[in-house]
C-alpha cells in the first residue's frame, strides 16, 4: 500500500474534536464525602440516595481498581478530578429556543440538531451536556402512553420510588470499583419506564458529550421494561479534542419483565487521543441488563470506535425462563487505541438462549481484545449459546486478542463458539481498484461489509451514522 | 489504442516479462497462450497495475496516455476492465453497491451525471441478461459462495456494466464447464464492437472457438515468440508448444 496514503489517513485529526465554550458551574476538584454531600445537596435529593452515596464510597475506598484486563495506561489521579461540572444556564427550559446558543451550535455541528432529529427521524433526545440534562423532547407525547423519559436527577424528584427499587439492583455498588465510584459521584444520567404493556413509538435516543476540561463523568442510565413492553434506546457521543485524559465511568442498568424487550444501541465514537496516543477518553463502563420476566429479552448493539482506552462488558442476566439475551458489537482501534471488550451471559433461566456476534477491527498499533463469559448454570437446563468472534487485522503492528470464558453446568445445555482471525486482503482491495474505486472507498467498503451482521442490527439512522464513523476511523489504515 | 513496447517486469527478483511488445487497435480481439509459467497472468497484472510486480522496462500506451503513470483505480476509470481469473469474495458488501460506486466513480471521471436509481437498475436488468445472471446474485455479495461459473459470469456482467474500451480476460475460460463456457462467451461478443477491444489470455483453444479472435499471440520466457490468426491456436491445440520452445531455444 502506498506509504503517502497511509501516512496522510493515519495522521487525520479527530474531527469532532472541538470545545465548546459555555461558563461552567463547578466544584474543586478531589473527592471525600463532603463532595458528595455537596453534590447530592446541589441536586436537592432525598436522604436515602446521600446514604446510598456515601456507603457506595466506603465501599469505593477499600476496593482497587482492576488490572486483568489487556489494557495499559496511567492511572487516573482521582483526586484530581472534579466531580460536580453543570452547564450555566436557566433552571427550566420550555422550549428548544431557550437553550444557550453555543450549546445549539455544538449540537447542530455534530448533526444532531433537535429539530431535524424531530422532523426527521421522530426520535426524542435527551442532550446531556458535561452532567445536567439540558433538554428533552417529545415529552408530552410519551407522556400519553404513560412513558417516563427524563434526566435520572428529575426522576429521583418525580419518581422517587422506582429510583430507589431498581437503581443497584443490577448493577450493585459492591461489583467494581468503577461501579461503586460511580454510584457515589453520579450527577446526571438519563430514566425511562415504559409502563406494563405499551410498545414505545419512537426511538428513545440520549447524545452525551463530555464537554468540561478535566471533570470527570458519571452517568447513569436506568431503563426498566415493565411486563409485555417495549423499547429501543439509542446512545452516542463524541467528545471534544484535550490534551489530558479524560475519565468517564458510567453505568447503565437495564430491567426488563415478563415478556418486555429492550434494544438498546450505542454508537461511542469518544476522542481516542491523537495518533501518538496522547490525551483521549477512559472509558470504564458497567452496563448490564436483567431479563427478570419470563420471555424477557435484552439486546446490545454497539459499534465503538472512539477512546483511548475501553473497559465495557455489557451483560445480561438471564433470570427468568425462555429469555433471551443479545450482544453485537463492532469494535475499531486504530493509532494507539486500547480496548478490552465483550459481554457476560450468565444463564440462570430454564430455556434461555443468549448470541454473541463480536466483531473486532485493529489498525495502527492498537490494542483489541474480545472478552467473554458464557456462564449456563445448573438451574438453566435447556438453554443455549452461540457465539461469533471475528478479528480483523489491518496491519502487522497491531494486535488483536479473544479471551473467551465457558463455563456450563448441566447437561441439557448448548454452547457453540466460533473464532476467526483474518487480515484484510490485499487482493480484496486490488479487486476494488480494479473496479475504480480508490483506495479509501475500498477499505470502507470492505470493513462496513465485514461488520454488517452487527451494523444490520442498529436503527436506521444510526445505522448511516455508524457506517461513516468506520469509514472515518479506519479509511487508509491499512499496512 | 494499447501499444506495449519492451516491456519487462519482475517480482521480487524473478524477472517474468523480457520485453514484451503488443499493438491492439480499436474494435481487435487479441488472444495470448502460452505454456505455464510464460508470463501470460504478470502481463494483465501489470496492465491492471498491481503492485507487486515492478515494471523495470518498457511503455505502455493506452488511448494515447501513458498507462503505467496511472494509478489502478484511474486505469479502471479510463476504460481498462480486468476479469480476474480467481475473482476476490468480498463478504457483506452487495454486488449492486459495489457496482453503483464503480459506475458512479466512472462517470465521475468521465464528468458525467450521477445516474439516478432507476436508470441504474434500468441498465442492471439489461446487462445481467448478457449473460444470464439471476437477479438474484446482483443482490448477494459480491462473489461470496458463488460457484465457479457464477463468478466468471458475474465477472462479465461487471464488465458490461462499466463499459471498458479494453476488456482484459485472465484465463476466463478456466474451471467452466461447457454451458458455462457458451454463456460467458456469449456475454463477450455481444459487447464487441469496433471500439472496445479484448485481450483474452488463455490456456485453451477452446475458448477461441467461442470468442473467434483476430490474432493469437504465444508468450513464452515472457515474450511473444509467435503471432498468427485463429489458425494458430489450432495448430497449438494438435501439436502443443513444444515446437515453439523448441524454436525459440534454439535461437537462444
Amino acid at each position: 500500500m502506498s506509504d503517502e496514503i497511509l501516512d496522510h489517513i493515519t495522521n487525520k485529526e479527530y474531527e469532532f474534536g472541538f470545545v465548546t465554550p459555555i461558563e461552567s458551574d463547578k466544584i474543586a476538584a478531589g473527592l471525600n464525602e463532603d463532595v458528595i454531600r455537596l453534590i447530592s445537596s446541589k441536586k436537592n435529593e432525598p436522604e436515602w440516595l446521600l446514604n446510598w452515596r456515601l456507603e457506595a464510597y466506603a465501599i469505593w475506598e477499600k476496593m482497587n481498581e482492576p488490572t486483568w484486563a489487556h489494557v495499559q495506561y496511567k492511572k487516573p489521579d482521582f483526586q484530581g478530578i472534579s466531580y460536580y461540572a453543570a452547564p450555566k444556564q436557566k433552571p427550566q427550559l420550555n422550549s428548544l429556543d431557550e437553550i444557550d446558543p453555543e450549546l445549539r451550535r455544538t449540537m447542530e455541528k455534530l448533526g444532531i440538531s433537535m429539530e431535524e432529529q424531530k422532523r426527521l427521524s421522530g426520535v426524542a433526545v435527551d442532550f446531556v451536556m458535561d452532567s445536567v440534562s439540558v433538554a428533552t423532547s417529545f415529552k408530552e407525547k410519551l407522556g400519553e402512553l404513560g412513558i417516563i423519559f427524563c434526566s435520572i436527577s428529575e426522576a429521583i424528584q418525580e419518581h422517587p420510588d422506582l429510583v430507589r427499587k431498581y437503581i443497584g439492583a443490577v448493577v450493585p455498588r459492591t461489583d467494581n470499583f468503577y461501579a461503586a465510584l460511580n454510584s457515589a459521584v453520579f450527577t446526571d444520567g438519563s430514566f425511562c419506564y415504559i409502563p406494563k404493556g405499551v410498545r414505545c413509538p419512537m426511538e428513545l435516543s440520549t447524545y452525551f458529550r463530555i464537554n468540561e476540561g478535566g471533570t470527570g463523568q458519571f452517568e447513569r442510565t436506568l431503563v426498566i421494561a415493565d411486563e409485555g413492553s417495549y423499547v429501543s434506546y439509542l446512545e452516542g457521543c463524541t467528545a471534544p479534542q484535550r490534551d489530558e485524559n479524560q475519565l468517564h465511568a458510567a453505568v447503565v442498568e437495564l430491567v426488563a419483565l415478563g415478556d418486555a424487550e429492550i434494544k438498546y444501541s450505542t454508537v461511542q465514537n469518544w476522542y481516542p487521543g491523537d495518533k501518538d496516543g496522547k490525551g483521549g477518553v477512559f472509558n470504564f463502563v458497567t452496563k448490564r441488563g436483567l431479563c427478570d420476566g419470563n420471555r424477557s429479552k435484552i439486546s446490545w448493539t454497539q459499534v465503538e470506535t472512539g477512546s483511548a482506552i475501553t473497559w465495557k462488558y455489557p451483560s445480561c442476566i438471564l433470570k427468568g425462563d425462555y429469555s433471551v439475551g443479545e450482544f453485537y458489537s463492532v469494535a475499531v482501534t486504530n493509532h494507539m487505541q486500547q480496548a478490552d471488550t465483550g459481554t457476560k451471559m450468565i444463564h440462570l433461566g430454564k430455556n434461555t438462549t443468549s448470541t454473541i456476534i463480536s466483531k473486532g477491527i485493529s489498525a495502527g498499533k492498537s490494542q483489541n481484545s474480545y472478552r467473554g463469559l458464557v456462564q449456563i448454570n445448573k438451574s438453566a437446563e435447556h438453554s443455549r449459546n452461540f457465539s461469533q468472534c471475528d478479528s480483523l487485522l489491518m496491519t502487522d503492528r497491531c494486535g488483536a486478542h479473544t479471551f473467551p470464558y465457558i463455563e456450563v453446568k448441566n447437561k441439557s445445555s448448548k454452547v457453540e463458539h466460533e473464532a476467526t482471525t483474518s487480515k484484510i486482503g490485499e487482493d480484496q482491495i486490488f479487486y476494488c481498484l480494479q473496479r475504480g474505486l480508490d483506495q479509501e472507498q475500498a477499505i470502507s467498503m470492505i470493513v462496513n461489509g465485514y461488520a454488517k451482521e452487527v451494523l444490520n442490527k442498529l436503527p436506521m439512522e444510526f445505522a448511516v451514522e455508524a457506517q461513516k464513523l468506520l469509514a472515518i476511523s479506519l479509511e487508509g489504515s491499512v499496512g | 489504442m494499447l501499444h506495449i513496447k519492451g516491456l519487462e517486469a519482475k517480482i521480487e527478483d524473478k524477472e517474468i516479462l523480457r520485453g514484451l511488445s503488443l499493438d491492439v487497435k480499436p474494435g481487435e480481439v487479441h488472444a495470448i497462450m502460452g505454456p505455464n509459467g510464460s508470463g501470460k497472468s504478470t502481463l494483465a497484472s501489470v496492465l491492471a497495475g498491481r503492485e507487486d510486480y515492478e515494471v523495470t522496462a518498457g511503455e505502455v500506451q493506452f488511448n494515447g496516455k501513458d498507462l503505467l503513470d496511472m494509478a489502478p483505480e484511474i486505469r479502471s476509470r479510463e476504460g481498462l476492465f480486468l476479469a480476474f481469473q480467481y475473482p476476490v469474495e468480498i463478504p457483506g458488501v452487495s454486488n449492486m453497491n459495489f457496482l453503483k460506486a464503480a459506475v458512479a466513480e466512472k462517470r465521475k471521471h468521465l464528468g458525467l451525471e450521477p445516474l439516478s436509481a432507476k436508470e441504474f437498475l434500468k441498465l442492471v436488468s439489461e446487462k445481467s441478461k448478457l449473460v444470464e445472471l439471476d437477479g438474484q446474485l446482483a443482490n448477494r455479495a459480491v462473489n461470496e459462495g458463488f460457484s465457479g461459473g457464477e463468478k466468471k459470469r458475474n465477472e462479465i456482467f461487471q464488465m458490461a456494466m462499466l463499459e471498458p474500451t479494453l476488456g482484459i480476460l485472465d484465463e476466463t475460460d478456466s474451471g467452466l464447464d461447457i454451458d458455462a463456457l457458451r454463456i460467458v462467451a456469449n456475454g463477450v461478443n455481444a459487447l464487441r464492437s469496433p471500439e472496445r477491444s479484448f485481450v483474452l489470455i488463455t490456456h485453451y483453444q477452446r475458448l477461441l472457438d467461442y470468442i473467434v479472435p483476430d490474432f493469437v499471440h504465444v508468450l513464452y520466457k515472457g515474450r511473444i515468440v509467435k503471432s498468427g490468426t485463429k489458425e494458430l491456436a489450432l495448430e497449438l491445440e494438435e501439436k502443443g508448444y513444444d515446437w515453439i520452445k523448441e524454436e525459440v531455444d534454439a535461437h537462444a
